[in-house]
C-alpha cells in the first residue's frame, strides 16, 4: 500500500531531484542543453560571488529572525486561542485571512501597503505625527520601506510573519490542548502564576511540536520564495536576496540552469540536518 | 478548552486587548483591500486622503465630477468582465479539489501502512518521507517542467494537477501515519473478529475516528495549492488554463501599470470565502494536527 505513494514521489521529485544534481555538476545552459561534466566548478565559483554571500547571509538572517518572530507570537495567539471566550469565532476568522488569501495575490496588496509614494502605512504615520517634518521618524514623508536596506528587509520578514502566523498558531494550539488539564490545575492551586505556567509547564511540554512549526516554517522559507519575488525582487540592489530567488534568477533569467541547480542545492545538507533533529525530538513526546 | 473566570476585569480586558492586536494584523490589509477595491483612480493616488475612506473629487454645486468617483463598481467590472477571473476561481478550485482527492487516495494507504509497519522501519519511513520537503521546489520545477513536457501535460491544468501532490503527499502521509498510529490497532482486530474485512475494519472503524485528520489533510492540501507559484507560472502559458494566483497577476499587471483596486479585490474576493469554511472548521482542524503531530 505504500507503493503508488512511493512511485509518485520517486517519479516526481526523486527523478527531477537527480536530474537537477546531475544540472548543478554540469555546464548546462538554456541555450546549449547538452550535459558537459565540470565537477564542483559551479559551486566553487558560486561561493566567491559577493551576491550568493549575501544571499546566504541574508537567507539566514531572513529564516531566522522570522522564525523567531513566528515562534514567539504563535505562542501567544494559540495560549489567547485555547481560552473559550464571546466572539472567538470572529477573531478566528479575522486571524486566519491571511493564510486563506493567495500568497502572491496577498504580496501584491503589501506591495502597495509599503510603497514609496502612496503607502498607506505611510498615511497612518504621518497622521498620529510620529512620520513628517519635526517627528520621530522625519523629516521626509515617507518611508520607503522597499527602498532602504535594514527596512526592505524588515519589509520582507512582516509580510511572511503575517502570512506564515496562522499556519504555526494552529499547530502549537494542537500542542497546547494536548497539555492535560489536571497538571494545569495543580500548577494553578500551588499558586504559579500565568507566566510561571507559561514558561514552566506549558512550552517545555509543547517544545516539540514548536520545533515542528519551526520546521514548517524553515520548508516554506526556503522553499517558497514568492514573498521576496513579488516584493523586491531581492532589491534594492541584493539588500533582501535570499538563495531561493537568486537561484531563479540565475538559473532562469540569467538562463544558466547550472548555476541556479548549484546555489539551490547549497542548503538542503543544512536542512536536512535540521530535519532530522527536529522529527526525532517531536517523535519522542510523551505528554499524555 | 477552557473557560476564563472573568471575575477580573483586568484579565478579560487583557485578553480582549491580545485579541485585538492579532486580528489587527492579521485582518487590517484585508480591511483594507476590501475598502481599495471600491476606490477610484483618483481617490487611491491621492496621498492627502484617507486610504481608509472614500474621498470626493471636489467639485462645485452640481458639477458633474470629472474622475471616477469613490465608491465605484468599476474595478470588479474590469476584474469580472475584462479577465479570465471567473476561469481562473473555476481553475483553481478544479484543481485544488482534484489534488485533494488524488492526496487522499495515495496518502491514506500508505500512512496506514506506515501505521502498522512496527519497529524502527516504519519511523525511519515515516521520516524519509517528511524530508521530501526538504527538496525546494526552486530546484525541482526546471526539471519538473521537462517531464511535464514529455508527458504532453504543459499548458494544462492536468499539469497542476498532476505535480502538486508531490507538495502535498509527503505531508499528509506523515499527519495521517500519527493519526492512524493514536488508534488502538485492537478497534480494528476487534471488527476483523466480528467477520469483517481489513478493509471494511478500516473503513468502518479506522476512517470516522481519523475524520479531523483528514479535514486537517484537505485544508492543508487545498491551501497549498491555492498558495502555489512558481509551478502553476512555469507550466501554463495560456489565459484559459491559469489558477488565480498566476492569472489574476498576469492580467493585471501590465508592464509597469498595476491595476491596483482589481488585484486587491480578486484577494479579498478569495480569501474571505476560504477563510469563512476555515473558521468553521477550526476545532477539527486543531484536533488533526493534536492527533497527526504531537501523538503519533
Amino acid at each position: 500500500m505504500l507503493l503508488p505513494a512511493t512511485v509518485y514521489i520517486l517519479a516526481l521529485v526523486g527523478l527531477p531531484f537527480l536530474i537537477a544534481i546531475v544540472y548543478s555538476v554540469t555546464d548546462v545552459t538554456v541555450g546549449d542543453t547538452s550535459l558537459d561534466f565540470v565537477g564542483l566548478d559551479n559551486f566553487r565559483r558560486i561561493i566567491k560571488t559577493p551576491q550568493f554571500q549575501r544571499a546566504l547571509s541574508n537567507t539566514l538572517f531572513f529564516a531566522i529572525v522570522s522564525q523567531v518572530l513566528i515562534v514567539v507570537l504563535a505562542t501567544a495567539l494559540a495560549e489567547l486561542l485555547s481560552r473559550d471566550f464571546r466572539g472567538k469565532r470572529v477573531v478566528w476568522f479575522l486571524i486566519i485571512l491571511p493564510w486563506a488569501t493567495p500568497i502572491a495575490l496577498g504580496t501584491v496588496a503589501w506591495l502597495w501597503l509599503l510603497d514609496s509614494q502612496f503607502s498607506p502605512i505611510d498615511w497612518v504615520l504621518r497622521s498620529v505625527n510620529l512620520l513628517g517634518p519635526g517627528t520621530l521618524l522625519g523629516p521626509e514623508d515617507h518611508m520607503v520601506f522597499l527602498g532602504r536596506e535594514g527596512l526592505a528587509m524588515a519589509s520582507v520578514i512582516m509580510v511572511h510573519v503575517w502570512r506564515l502566523l496562522p499556519l504555526a498558531a494552529v499547530i502549537v494550539l494542537a500542542g497546547l490542548t494536548t497539555i492535560p488539564r489536571d497538571i494545569l490545575d495543580q500548577a494553578e492551586v500551588d499558586g504559579a502564576g500565568f507566566w510561571r505556567i507559561l514558561f514552566r509547564i506549558k512550552i517545555p511540554l509543547i517544545f516539540p511540536i514548536i520545533s515542528i512549526a519551526i520546521l514548517f516554517g524553515l520548508i516554506l522559507t526556503f522553499g517558497d520564495m514568492a514573498v521576496v519575488f513579488v516584493l523586491t525582487r531581492g532589491g534594492p540592489i541584493y539588500y533582501t536576496q535570499v538563495l531561493p530567488t537568486w537561484a531563479y534568477f540565475v538559473g532562469i533569467e540569467g538562463g544558466s540552469l547550472a548555476e541556479g541547480a548549484a546555489i539551490a542545492l547549497f542548503l538542503f545538507p543544512l536542512l536536512l540536518a535540521v530535519a532530522i533533529l527536529v522529527l526525532r525530538s517531536s517523535r519522542r513526546m510523551e505528554i499524555s | 478548552m477552557r473557560t476564563v473566570s472573568f471575575k477580573r476585569p483586568a484579565k478579560r480586558a487583557g485578553l480582549y486587548g491580545v485579541a485585538a492586536f492579532f486580528s489587527f494584523f492579521a485582518a487590517a490589509p484585508i480591511l483594507w483591500m476590501i475598502i481599495t477595491a471600491f476606490k477610484g483612480d483618483w481617490d487611491l493616488y491621492r496621498s492627502r486622503g484617507s486610504p481608509f475612506l472614500f474621498n470626493k473629487y471636489p467639485t462645485v454645486g452640481n458639477e458633474p465630477s470629472p474622475v471616477v468617483d469613490s465608491p465605484t463598481l468599476e474595478n470588479l467590472r474590469l476584474l469580472f468582465f475584462e479577465t479570465n477571473f471567473t476561469t481562473f476561481l473555476w481553475n483553481s478550485l478544479a484543481v485544488g479539489v482534484l489534488v485533494v482527492v488524488i492526496t487522499l487516495i495515495i496518502s491514506i494507504p500508505a500512512a496506514y501502512s506506515l501505521a502498522r509497519l512496527t519497529g524502527r522501519w516504519g519511523e525511519r519511513s515515516g521520516i524519509t518521507i517528511f524530508l521530501v520537503y526538504l527538496i525546494p521546489p526552486t530546484l525541482l520545477f526546471i526539471p519538473l517542467f521537462r517531464i511535464v513536457v514529455y508527458l504532453g501535460l504543459n499548458d494544462t491544468l492536468w499539469s497542476m494537477v498532476v505535480v502538486y501532490p508531490t507538495l502535498t503527499i509527503p505531508f499528509c502521509t506523515w499527519l495521517l501515519s500519527g493519526f492512524f498510529k493514536s488508534i488502538p490497532k485492537d478497534l480494528e482486530e476487534a471488527a476483523m473478529v466480528d467477520g469483517y474485512s481489513r478493509l471494511m475494519a478500516f473503513l468502518k472503524v479506522v476512517m470516522p475516528l481519523s475524520l479531523p485528520g483528514v479535514i486537517a489533510v484537505v485544508v492543508f492540501t487545498f491551501s497549498l495549492t491555492l498558495h502555489e507559484f512558481i509551478y502553476a507560472l512555469t507550466f501554463v502559458s495560456s489565459s484559459a488554463h491559469r489558477t488565480v494566483s498566476v492569472g489574476v497577476p498576469t492580467e493585471l499587471i501590465r508592464g509597469d501599470v498595476f491595476f491596483w483596486q482589481s488585484l486587491v479585490a480578486a484577494a479579498a474576493i478569495v480569501a474571505i470565502p476560504v477563510a469563512i469554511v476555515y473558521s468553521f472548521l477550526l476545532d477539527r482542524l486543531v484536533a488533526g494536527f493534536t492527533m497527526g503531530a504531537v501523538k503519533g
